[in-house]
């Protein structure tokens, strides 16, 4: 047993690669390692990817933000939905690894890119439901979400909507967190105020110990704030701490709870500490500035960001180095 | 002394350079990497105990705040040197993290590399290694496969595949985690490759190491370590628990702000360093950096 199996796992601590083509599936599913492996080897529809995380979770690559899929006895259970364009492509995926019901959507914010498939994907599905929660309720996959997200997405009566009605959460909380038990495990979902936007949230399922951070998150960007829906740099760090919380590694500050980022790689505590350190460092690199009375172009002249910049800066693209300054620059300015 | 000390920082690194370079000129494309032989490989396997004979100062007592003397870095990783505070390895999050593949052999590294062959086949599938510091162990795999896609998660130790060229066990590693060149802040990007030669003479064993980091590095970084075959070498488990050794709010990360690290002159004060030649960069890992470094006004102690 030294050899082959426990012997790369640990030699890579690693093994995370190996643990998601054999190891996670068997513990996944039960099925042995040759049925898994063939399975696996089953081709994504094109430009989707499909890894094996731990546990029962999946992590969808290529959909638009990074998806995190659930798959047990009670079905499939999805967080984050991608691209409206990319839906076809999810539910197909999701199908070469299980022909269950999508019971599920969890979505961590409101961003097109990761709601945008709800309506598609959604409706496919079918909630358990029956007794007094009445008749119809179990057509469709239940979408939960903070209940800003639903705020952002609905409108009043009369009012152009920001997404089409069946693409809203159809069950929201406003509290802290709501907790779930589905597939056999339990599942926390826990807002963050004011982070990535106000409606964040973090979903960790305790049994496979993965978290699905949404895009507070990401390995790709310096983090994304979207100030017109209230996210905001102090809300971030913030999160990111509690992220550093709910993640234990397993040993040497390796594996243990993985966590499914918004977008880019899939990572561990370990690379949410690295970038918690780079957004808190530049967080009070331009906020000592502020409080000297800098101006905004000061600011980006005496370059806070340029120790990160080859690792996580833009010029072009949606979400430059230059928005990124701007955004928290903003955002400490403001009168308390 | 001080000006000792310098010459033989870069004779030290001219050396690795020379050897690196031979063994570079060996070297195959990764794209070559196949299959180990059946057989007729050097067996590396074996303990080693170290030699710290190359850059003792900086591998064992550790080095000094703001030395970046010798290392082709970019203005990115010195702006990180200045900003690191020690202090930020006391946060429990940080205390446990073992050196990374490229930085372990350089610290206490009583080593280990012992092979793993398929049973049936008799052929080499990998080699496997463990050093003594906080206990990393990496595999090599030798059987052909692939480096895994982007997406994957990095890890400490990253994901080596190696080839045989001759005698000389050439290991290539991506999925590195971030880590650094060295440990008084100088960072590794987790977007570097790192391309390792490993070869023996009698019972020496060598490695040449090069780093090339596109965010953190402006050209390939390049080191030699060496141990002395050991036999009877024990090496003794290296467990490690996080504690909270200073109490503070939630989310307090030390660092230095821009212009207030007061210790950045301390090493080329303390050795007669010019301080414009301890802020290293690619120029002062060579030879000519010598005439250079005579022209420029020494600090006053």
């Amino acid at each position: 047993m030294r050899g082959t199996e426990v012997g790369h796992m640990r030699g890579f601590g690693l093994g995370v690669w190996f643990v998601l083509t054999v190891v996670g599936a068997v513990v996944a599913t039960g099925v042995t390692p040759k049925a898994r492996a063939q399975q696996n080897q089953a081709p994504a529809p094109a430009d989707l990817r499909v890894m094996p995380v731990q546990g029962s979770v999946y992590m969808i690559v290529g959909a638009g933000g990074n998806i995190a899929l659930q798959i047990g006895d009670e079905g499939v259970l999805l967080v984050d939905t991608g691209l409206a364009q990319n839906a076809d492509k999810v539910v197909d995926a999701i199908r070469k690894l299980t022909d269950k019901p999508i019971r599920y959507i969890i979505n961590t914010h409101v961003h097109a890119d990761h709601t945008g498939g709800n309506e598609a994907i959604g409706t496919l599905g079918s909630r358990v439901a029956g007794g007094n929660v009445g008749a119809g309720a179990g057509v469709g996959a239940g979408i939960i979400a903070h209940e800003n997200v639903l705020n952002r997405m609905s409108a009043p009566t009369g009012e152009q909507a920001a997404a089409p009605f069946s693409a809203w959460p159809t069950d929201t909380y406003f509290t802290k967190k709501k907790e779930l038990h589905v597939n056999g495990e339990a599942i926390i979902i826990e807002h963050q105020p004011a982070a990535h936007t106000d409606g964040d949230s973090f979903v960790h399922f305790r049994k496979s110990d993965v978290v699905s951070a949404g895009d507070i998150f990401v390995t790709t960007t310096f983090p994304i704030l979207d100030a017109q829906r209230a996210g905001g740099i102090n809300g971030i760090v913030a999160a990111l701490n509690r992220l550093i919380d709910i993640t234990i590694p397993k040993e040497k500050q390796e594996a243990g709870t993985y966590v499914i980022p918004g977008h880019g790689r899939l990572c561990d505590e370990a690379d949410v500490v690295e970038y918690r350190d780079m957004v808190t460092i530049v967080r009070d690199r331009i906020e000592d500035l502020v409080k000297k009375g800098r101006t905004l172009a000061q600011v980006k002249a005496a370059r806070p960001t340029i120790d990160y910049d080859g690792r996580y800066g833009a010029t072009t693209g949606f979400w430059t180095t230059e928005m990124f300054i701007d955004a928290v620059y903003n955002d400490l300015s403001k009168k308390k | 002394m001080e000006t000792k000390m310098i010459r033989l920082t870069i004779l030290g690194g001219l050396a690795a350079t020379a050897i690196a370079a031979a063994a570079i000129v060996v070297s195959a494309p990764v794209s070559a990497q196949g299959p180990a032989p059946a057989g007729g490989f050097y067996d590396l396997s074996g303990e080693y105990a170290p030699r710290y004979h190359e850059d003792q100062p900086e591998r064992i007592p550790g080095p000094e705040i703001a030395d970046y003397l010798g290392l082709p870095i970019s203005e990115a990783a010195r702006v990180h040197g200045d900003s690191w505070n020690a202090s930020i390895l006391t946060l429990p999050e940080h205390q446990c993290k073992p050196h990374p593949a490229d930085y372990a052999p350089r610290g206490p590294a009583n080593l280990r590399i012992w092979k793993e062959l398929d049973t049936a086949s008799q052929r080499l599938i990998a080699f496997h290694t463990h050093i003594s510091w906080q206990a990393p162990e990496r595999t090599i795999w030798m059987d052909g496969r692939p480096h895994p896609p982007e997406y994957a998660a990095h890890t400490w130790q990253g994901f080596s595949t190696g080839r045989f060229e001759g005698d000389i066990l050439t290991v290539t590693t991506t999925h590195l985690k971030l880590g650094w060149i060295r440990r008084n802040g100088i960072p590794r990007s987790d977007l570097a490759t790192l391309t390792e030669h490993y070869y023996r003479h009698g019972d020496v064993l060598t490695l040449v190491s090069i780093i090339d980091d596109p965010v953190y590095l402006t050209e390939p970084f390049i080191r030699t370590t060496n141990w002395v075959a050991d036999p009877r070498q024990q090496i003794a488990p290296y467990p490690c628990d996080a504690v909270v050794e200073i109490d503070r709010p939630q989310g307090v990360v030390p660092h230095h702000l821009p212009g207030t690290n007061s210790f950045i002159p301390e090493f080329g004060t303390k050795h007669g360093i010019p301080i414009e030649a301890t802020r290293g960069g690619a120029e002062t890992q060579y030879p000519e950096y010598q005439l250079k470094l005579q022209s420029m006004p020494k600090p006053q102690k």
